[in-house]
């Protein structure tokens, strides 16, 4: 298959995140959105690695996954308590911030 | 010539600026007044000796020789700029004596005078009066002009606080106001003409002057007299001479004792005193020299009139401190400061009595009016005669000592060959013994007509007027002893007698014995009595321009500042806002609303750069 291919399943998984992550009204929702869109990254990086031979895009993607997992460990935590706190979830009622 | 000690001088100088010090920073003290009245008058009496002492000490110098011991005050380049010191000669150790003596006379009287004060406002009076005290010394010592401006700035707050004492009075404080500002406009000439002189000659050193005025090199200066009458408004403003006489009347409204003090024997007296202090540099001016004799003799006569009029005592005893004011200036401008600065001297004390007579009789009467007194003389003889003194050496009667000093400015009037100012002094002399007598028959003589409180006259009241009255007639005697009078005609003394004699004689008919009816006397003089009683309109004259010229640019100011500036300011900050409300919905504080905001962005980055 041509790198095109992968860099459109690259695209299209970056917009299913996107989209997750602009309308999904749960935390966790919109968590998994960015989850995607960080993973459509991946798919770009390692598409790029194989067809270039060059492996710097395999590191990229250890430090990527690596990062992903930690920011996954301190996003789903902070949804925790802001459940404690709020008994809610829900996006649109997290507005403490409107001017 | 004679000196005198400068160390001497200097401690006259430094105690009451230290009892000033003390009261004004020892809260204590300040707050107990009797304390502070101590330590002032215990300062001002030691002030006192050490005058005597400097005078009685000052040794006999051939010769020019400079008396000012200065210190250099200004760095300029090539030495400084200006110096402080003390200039002790014959004319400062008069002054010297002068002042002390008066300024302690008064403050032993003040504390009688105003025993109801408060102790705090009691402080606060005598902290007033060490400084008062402090600058009229710090003036009359004054060996330069700058120091003699800044001390002349001093006097000028001391009598605007002291004016202002009772503060709380409306009038009293619109009388401040109204001596600070009038007085301001006459020294905005003078510090204009110092600043020129020293730009023509480098220097506000009397005794350099002196001297470059003998050499001849100050007679090339371009626009000497402009720069002599510049100064000469600084007096004007400060001996109350026409037309920036009206805030001397108006003075009134402070205590008794300060007017004896500031606006009749001291202060008042400083533009006359500048004028015979700086006297060898009004003499290479002939032209400001005559305007200052006309106008002189012209206040007096002007003053005189409008004291004929008044009913309040104590105005009655300022407009005559004008008249005589302008019978000083007159023999300085007849180019006689020595017949200017003796009836200075002599003024000084006699009217320094009238006013503290004037307490006594206020206290006595609680009023000021004299159409509402009478009587008085039988009540307190002792007073009356103290009164009666001070008022025959107003009017001129020999062997008191205003005759002599009075007599010595008519003569150098009439040989600097002033004639009609001469004519002028003679029917002031006629109108002041006319005044003060008809004050002296209302007060002492007439029918009582009001309610006399004559119970204990303080004993230091009392004592300071007989003081006084003593020193008067000593005063007298030892002029007339000394008789050093000038070459003049034989008649003058008759005429100058004649005179002040009619004046008696027309009180005495008309406000003793009611041959003549004042109110047909005023009706005779009837366009003269108007002007006198509306003083000229000069007072409302003063007023329109205050309330057409300063109200009406203020306003016209206030308008631009109320409406322009304001306005345009106001709009910006009104705008301000309004945006910032506006914007404020973009904050919804919805982290998503925000990635649509990056993501559309992107978007039409990415558009932006494709269509490029």
């Amino acid at each position: 298959m041509p790198l095109q291919a992968y860099l459109v399943l690259g695209a299209l998984v970056f917009a299913i995140g996107l989209f997750g992550v602009l309308t999904r009204r749960n935390a966790v929702g919109i968590l998994l959105g960015i989850e995607l869109m960080l993973n459509a990254v991946n798919i770009n990086l390692v598409a790029f690695a194989r067809f270039r031979g060059d492996t710097t895009g395999l590191v990229f993607t250890m430090f990527t996954i690596a990062i992903t997992v930690a920011e996954v460990a301190v996003g789903l935590a902070i949804v925790i308590d802001i459940f404690r706190v709020r008994r809610t979830i829900e996006a649109d009622h997290l507005d403490l911030l409107r001017g | 010539m004679l000196i005198g000690s400068p160390a001497l001088a200097l401690l006259v100088l430094g105690l009451p600026a230290g009892s000033f010090l003390a009261i004004a920073l020892l809260r204590p003290l300040r707050r107990h007044g009797h304390a502070a009245a101590a330590v002032s008058v215990a300062a001002i009496g030691t002030a006192l000796a050490a005058a005597i002492a400097t005078r009685l000490r000052a040794v006999g110098v051939a010769g020019a020789v400079n008396p000012a011991v200065t210190w250099s005050w200004l760095p300029g380049d090539g030495g400084p700029m200006a110096t402080v010191g003390v200039l002790v000669d014959e004319l400062s150790m008069s002054m010297l004596l002068l002042v002390t003596l008066i300024s302690f006379l008064v403050q032993v009287y003040s504390y009688a005078y105003l025993h109801d004060e408060t102790p705090p406002a009691l402080g606060r009076y005598y902290a007033y009066q060490s400084l008062f005290v402090f600058s009229m010394l710090g003036l009359v010592l004054a060996p330069g002009f700058l120091q003699m401006f800044v001390f002349w700035e001093l006097v000028g707050l001391c009598s605007y606080l002291l004016i202002g004492f009772w503060y709380e009075k409306p009038s009293a404080a619109r009388a401040a106001v109204k001596a600070f500002w009038i007085t301001k406009l006459g020294d905005v000439g003078f510090i204009a003409g110092i600043a020129m002189l020293w730009a023509a000659t480098g220097t506000f050193d009397f005794w350099t002057l002196f001297g470059l005025a003998d050499s001849g090199a100050l007679a090339t200066v371009a626009g000497l007299p402009t720069i002599m009458f510049l100064i000469y408004l600084g007096a004007v403003g400060k001996s109350a001479q026409f037309p920036l006489h009206v805030w001397l009347p108006d003075a009134m409204e402070g205590p008794t004792p300060v007017s004896a003090l500031i606006h009749a024997a001291t202060m008042v007296t400083a533009g006359v005193y500048m004028v015979a202090r700086a006297f060898p540099l009004f003499a290479l001016t002939p032209d400001v020299l005559v305007l200052i004799g006309w106008v002189g003799a012209f206040t007096a006569l002007l003053a005189a009139t409008m004291a004929c009029v008044e009913s309040d005592i104590k105005r009655v005893l300022a407009y005559s401190t004008v008249s005589q004011l302008g019978y000083m200036m007159a023999a300085a401008g007849a180019g006689d400061p020595h017949a200017s600065v003796g009836h200075l001297l002599t003024h000084g004390i006699f009217k320094a009595l009238l006013f503290l007579g004037a307490g006594v009789v206020i206290h006595a009467f609680h009023t000021n009016d004299m159409f509402r007194m009478g009587g008085l003389f039988g009540r307190l003889p002792w007073v009356g005669v103290a009164f009666l003194v001070a008022t025959l050496a107003l009017a001129g009667i020999p062997p008191f000592p205003g005759f002599f000093s009075k007599e010595a400015v008519l003569l150098a009037v009439l040989n600097g060959g002033f004639r009609v100012p001469f004519a002028m002094l003679l029917l002031t002399s006629f109108l002041t013994a006319f005044y003060m007598f008809r004050a002296v028959f209302l007060v002492f003589f007439a029918r009582p007509l009001g309610h006399v409180d004559t119970h204990g006259v303080p004993v230091a009241m009392d004592g300071v007027c007989r003081l006084l009255a003593a020193l008067t007639i000593v005063y007298g005697v030892v002029l007339a002893l000394g008789g050093h009078h000038g070459e003049g005609p034989a008649w003058l003394p008759w005429v100058s007698m004649a005179v002040a004699g009619a004046g008696i004689a027309l009180a005495w008919a008309t406000y003793q014995r009611g041959l003549i009816d004042a109110a047909r006397l005023a009706s005779l003089l009837a366009p003269i009595d108007f002007l006198a009683r509306r003083r000229y309109g000069i007072d409302a004259l003063y007023g329109a321009l205050y309330r057409v010229v300063l109200l009406g640019l203020s306003r016209v100011i206030g308008w631009v500042d109320r409406y322009l500036v304001d306005g345009v300011l106001n709009v910006l900050s009104a705008s301000a806002l309004r945006a910032g409300d506006a914007l404020r919905r973009l904050q919804t504080g919805q982290p998503q609303d925000y990635v649509y905001g990056v993501a559309l962005g992107v978007l039409l980055l990415l558009v932006w750069a494709h269509l490029r």
